[in-house]
C-alpha cells in the first residue's frame, strides 16, 4: 500500500482536446473563419434606414383589419385549408403507421428497414414547399396538390417519431407477449401499441397543428387553402383583408395548441 | 415430459452460452436452475420456448420436437410453456385483467383480441385465477399502479390462463423483497402443485431455491455441474457452481429456514372445496 500524502494535491478539469496545440489552433480556426464570414456580409445601413419607415407604413396598412370586405373568399379559403389539414394528417398518419413499424429496428427484418428509412429520409429531404411546387406541377392547382403534398411530408415527420418510439419500447413486455404464443399482429396490438400511443396521440396533434399552418403557405405556390386567398389579398395589395387572415390563422394556431396539449395532458 | 439433448447456444458475439446440456423434466416436478449470472439460466429457459433461437441440440416437450417447428407451430407450442418474468414484463399501460388475458392469445384470432372480445370462458378464467392470487378486485386498476408483488402475481395468471404443461420461470424474485419473495416462489409452488405442472425456476438465491425446488441444477459457464436434491447442496458443491466462498452461513441459515417454513406449507393442503377463513385466504393469495 501507498503512503497517501497530507500535502493538498491540485486537480483542474481534463480538457476535452488533450494536445494543446490542437485545441488552441481549432479554436483560433473558428475565430478567423468567423470574422472572414461576417466581413463578406455586404451590410448597407443606409438601405437598412431607408427601409424602416416604408417598414412602418406597410404594418399600417394593416390596421384596422377588414374581415368583412372579401368574407367570402377568406371564408372559403379558411374551409379549404381546415379540410386540408385534417384530410392530410389523417391520410399521412395512416401510411406512416406502416411505414415506421418497418423502420423500426426492432421490428423488421433488414432490408425492410432499410426501405422504410429510405422512404423516410426521401419525405423528410425536401421542404414543404419544394413538393408543392412539384406536386402543382404534377396535379395542377388546387387543393388536391396541397393534401398530397402535406400527407407526404407527414410520412417523415411521423414515421419517423413513430419509428424512434418504437426502438425506445422497454423490450421485456414484447418479449413476454410473445411467449404467450400470440401471433405478429396481436403482438403489435398488446406490446408495441400501448407503449407508444400517448406520444403518438400527442404528436398527432402536433401534426395537425403543423399542418394547419403549412396550408397556408403551400397556397402561395398554387396548391389551394388560406395561402391562396393571402396570397391573392397581398397581390391586390389589400393589406387590411390580409391582417384579418393573419389574425384568423394566429386564432386558430392558439386553439389548436391549447387543446392539443389539453389532450396530451388527459392521455397520460 | 421434457428432454433437452445437447442443448447448445453460440451467440453471435461468438460466446458459447450453452455447452451442449441434457436435461429431463418429469411432469410436475419443480426444479431450480441456479448459478452465478452469465452461467445461461436465462439463455437455457428462452430456448426452450426459443425466444432464442439454440444454435445445436433438441427440446421436446410430450412428444413435440419444439426445435424444429416452423412459426405457426412454434406459436401452438409457446401456448403450451407459460413464462413469468424477472421485472413482470407487464404492459404498464394495459389494465391488469387485459395483461392476464394476453396469455390466452395464442387462441383466438386477430380481430377478436384486438376488440377485446375474449370468450367468456377465458374471462370467467381469469377472475378465478385473480381471484387465486388475491387481486379479484384490482382487474381494471393499470398494471403500474401495482406494488411488485402484485405485478407477479398478476404475471403469474397471465401464464397460468395458458393452461400449460410448463412452467418456465426466470428470476421471479430478483426485484422483489425478502419476504415478498418467499410469497411469490411459495404461490408459485402451491400453484404447480394443484395444476400438477413442472416448472424450471431460474434463481440466483440459493436459500429460496433450496425451500421451495424438490430438484436443485446448477449450471457453471454453461454446463451442469450438479443436479440433486435440495440437501445435497453442501459447501463443495455451491464451491463447484459459484467458486470459492465462505459457504457456513448459507448452508446453516438454509437448514433454520426450512423448519420455520415448514409450518405454513403443511397448513396450506387443505380441501379445496371447505370455506376457508379469511386470513388463510390471505394467506394463500401471499398476502400475509
Amino acid at each position: 500500500m501507498t503512503a497517501v500524502s497530507d500535502a493538498p494535491r491540485s486537480w483542474i478539469k481534463p480538457p476535452l482536446i488533450k494536445r494543446g496545440w490542437l485545441r488552441w489552433s481549432l479554436g483560433l480556426g473558428v475565430v478567423i473563419y468567423l470574422a472572414l464570414a461576417l466581413g463578406s456580409m455586404d451590410v448597407n445601413w443606409t438601405r437598412v434606414w431607408e427601409g424602416l419607415p416604408r417598414g412602418a407604413r406597410f404594418f399600417a396598412a394593416f390596421f384596422p383589419p377588414d374581415f368583412t370586405g372579401r368574407w367570402h373568399d377568406i371564408s372559403d379559403g379558411m374551409l379549404e385549408s381546415l379540410y386540408m389539414t385534417v384530410a392530410s394528417t389523417v391520410i399521412g398518419i395512416a401510411i406512416s403507421i406502416p411505414v415506421g413499424l418497418g423502420a423500426a429496428k426492432n421490428m423488421a427484418p433488414r432490408f425492410v428497414y432499410y426501405f422504410c428509412r429510405a422512404i423516410l429520409a426521401l419525405s423528410r429531404s425536401f421542404q414543404e414547399i419544394i413538393l408543392a411546387i412539384f406536386f402543382v406541377k404534377l396535379f395542377g392547382f388546387g387543393p388536391f396538390a396541397g393534401v398530397v403534398t402535406l400527407s407526404f411530408a407527414t410520412i417523415g415527420f411521423y414515421g419517423k417519431l413513430l419509428a424512434e418510439d418504437i426502438e425506445d419500447t422497454d423490450p421485456l413486455p414484447l418479449e413476454a407477449v410473445r411467449a404467450t404464443g400470440a401471433g405478429w399482429l396481436q403482438w403489435i396490438n398488446y406490446g408495441v401499441q400501448p407503449q407508444v400511443m400517448p406520444r403518438m396521440i400527442g404528436l398527432a396533434l402536433y401534426r395537425l397543428d403543423i399542418n394547419f399552418r403549412e396550408s397556408a403557405v403551400v397556397g402561395i405556390v398554387g396548391a389551394g387553402g388560406i395561402g391562396a386567398t393571402l396570397d391573392t389579398a397581398f397581390n391586390r395589395y389589400e393589406f387590411d383583408s390580409a391582417a384579418a387572415i393573419l389574425l384568423i390563422i394566429i386564432a386558430i394556431v392558439m386553439l389548436v395548441e391549447y387543446s392539443s396539449s389539453y389532450v396530451r395532458r388527459w392521455v397520460q | 415430459m421434457l428432454q433437452i439433448r445437447g442443448l447448445t447456444k453460440r451467440y453471435r458475439t461468438g460466446d458459447l452460452a450453452l455447452k451442449s446440456i441434457d436435461l429431463d423434466l418429469p411432469d410436475g416436478q419443480v426444479m431450480a436452475l441456479i448459478g452465478p449470472s452469465g452461467a445461461g439460466k436465462s439463455t437455457v429457459i428462452r430456448c426452450i420456448n426459443r425466444l432464442v433461437e439454440p444454435t445445436g441440440g433438441t427440446v421436446v416437450l410430450n412428444g413435440a420436437n419444439v426445435t424444429s417447428l416452423g412459426s405457426r407451430d412454434l406459436r401452438r407450442a409457446r401456448r403450451r410453456m407459460g413464462m413469468i418474468f424477472q421485472e413482470y414484463a407487464l404492459v404498464e399501460r394495459l389494465s391488469v385483467m387485459e395483461n392476464v388475458l394476453s396469455g390466452r392469445l395464442g387462441y383466438i384470432g386477430f380481430w377478436q383480441s384486438f376488440m377485446r372480445k375474449f370468450p367468456q370462458s377465458d374471462i370467467d378464467q381469469a377472475f378465478q385465477l385473480l381471484a387465486r392470487v388475491g387481486l379479484d378486485h384490482m382487474a381494471d386498476k393499470r398494471a403500474d399502479e401495482l406494488s411488485g408483488g402484485q405485478r407477479q402475481r398478476v404475471g403469474i395468471c397471465r401464464a397460468l390462463i395458458q393452461n400449460p404443461e410448463l412452467l418456465l420461470v426466470d428470476e421471479p424474485t430478483a426485484s422483489l423483497d425478502p419476504k415478498t419473495s418467499r410469497q411469490i416462489m411459495r404461490l408459485i409452488k402451491e400453484l404447480c402443485g394443484e395444476r400438477k405442472l413442472s416448472a424450471i425456476i431460474n434463481i440466483h438465491d440459493v436459500m429460496l431455491a433450496q425451500l421451495f425446488a424438490e430438484r436443485i441444477v446448477g449450471l457453471q459457464l454453461g454446463q451442469i455441474v450438479y443436479d440433486g436434491p435440495p440437501t445435497g447442496l453442501s459447501a463443495a458443491v455451491l464451491t463447484r457452481i459459484y467458486g470459492e466462498e465462505d459457504w457456513s452461513a448459507t448452508i446453516r441459515k438454509v437448514t433454520e429456514d426450512i423448519d420455520e417454513a415448514a409450518t405454513p406449507l403443511t397448513r396450506s393442503v387443505v380441501p379445496p372445496d371447505t370455506r376457508q377463513p379469511r386470513h388463510d385466504r390471505d394467506r394463500l393469495a401471499g398476502l400475509t
